[in-house]
């Protein structure tokens, strides 16, 4: 697999993990407004995700968008770890969410850039609905963490449970550093500093307290994955593989 | 919704320059949440260039039984409507 299709991969399989996540929430929030706010940020993600599939199967040549989504197994997903978490309740879901939503747009900002035209078209498209879900996931926060005595000391939990899988976002590998060389890919190590300032002002306004960095799980981007994403493959991938070609 | 939350009404601008209209409500716990759910429920077809919300309970609305004496003083002034009146012949461009 080139370099260029398995980058490609990590961000298409990021969007699409997340979004099925998102999706997960259909019918299911906490009120009817949230549950369609929760829906439209499934339906971004996918958007996004497709993008970058299509561009994946030209790169690869024999797979279709579909194929790739459909049809891959846990070790063949790129994606972080941080995304294939389970919803929880509502406060890791934000948690989650804003965690990745704060790296997703300074990096696509960076992608913007990329010398890869195509690449760097899809991220700029994503921009703007990336920036919405960041606004979106920091208003809760800060609502649940400066909210009562019961919602500040669960997202404080949250928080402190998922801090572990923020660090698997600024790591920089062989592919990475490759495509880095090239002009294609972003410096995940250059936008942490930006990224934290995001939190830490965020954490501030939500009366929370930023964990210390200790154990960091890592891997996703190498196809390690926890636990979780096997289930979630295994529910997202069961039309397809129990009836092959299926269409709507 | 929570027993928090309160009902906000919604209003969208098509474009700019048009007048607001009202479109439906949304519940929210405060002012941010109202746009962002007004955006999130009225807005998914880009029907808006602007959204306005505005708590329910800060709209001040006439009553029902009021309604003879606002509105049926109107019925009868015929002359507060331009077609009361006889153009003079010499009048151009009107």
């Amino acid at each position: 697999m080139s370099s260029l299709l398995q980058y490609t991969l990590r961000i298409a399989d990021s969007s699409l993990i997340l979004g099925q996540r998102m999706s997960e929430w259909c019918a299911k929030g906490p009120t009817l407004e949230e549950d369609i706010a929760l829906s439209n940020i499934a339906l971004d993600l996918f958007g996004q995700a497709n993008g970058f599939y299509e561009y994946a199967a030209e790169l690869d040549g024999e797979k279709s968008a579909d194929d790739l989504a459909f049809l891959r197994n846990e070790r063949e997903f790129f994606n972080h770890q941080i995304v294939e978490l389970e919803n929880g309740h509502f406060g890791d879901t934000i948690v989650r969410n804003f965690l990745h939503d704060g790296f997703n747009f300074l990096f696509y900002t960076e992608l913007a850039k990329s010398k890869d035209e195509t690449l760097a078209a899809l991220a700029a498209k994503s921009i703007k609905e990336v920036k919405y879900h960041l606004r979106h996931t920091s208003n809760w926060l800060i609502r649940l963490g400066d909210g009562t005595e019961e919602s500040n000391p669960k997202v404080q939990t949250s928080l402190n449970n998922i801090w572990q899988f923020t660090g698997e976002l600024f790591e920089m590998d062989e592919i990475d550093n490759e495509l880095l060389s090239a002009g294609i890919a972003v410096d995940n190590a250059s936008i942490k500093s930006e990224w934290d300032n995001i939190v830490n002002k965020t954490l501030k306004k939500a009366k929370l307290s930023r964990p210390e960095d200790g154990y960091m799980a890592t891997g996703g981007k190498k196809g390690m994955h926890t636990e979780h994403l096997g289930f979630l493959l295994a529910e997202m991938q069961f039309l397809q593989r129990a009836h092959p070609n299926a269409k709507w | 919704m929570a027993a928090n939350a309160d009902v906000w009404e919604v209003f969208i601008q098509s474009k700019n320059g048009l007048a607001h209209k009202h479109v439906g409500n949304v519940h929210a716990a405060d002012k941010v949440m109202a746009l962002e759910n007004a955006r999130d429920l009225y807005t998914r077809r880009n029907e808006g260039s602007c959204i306005w919300v505005v708590k329910a309970t800060d709209i001040i609305s006439s009553e029902s039984e009021d309604s003879e004496a606002f509105f049926d003083p109107s019925n009868d002034k015929m002359y507060r409507h331009p077609t009361f009146y006889n153009m003079p012949d010499g009048a151009k461009h009107i």
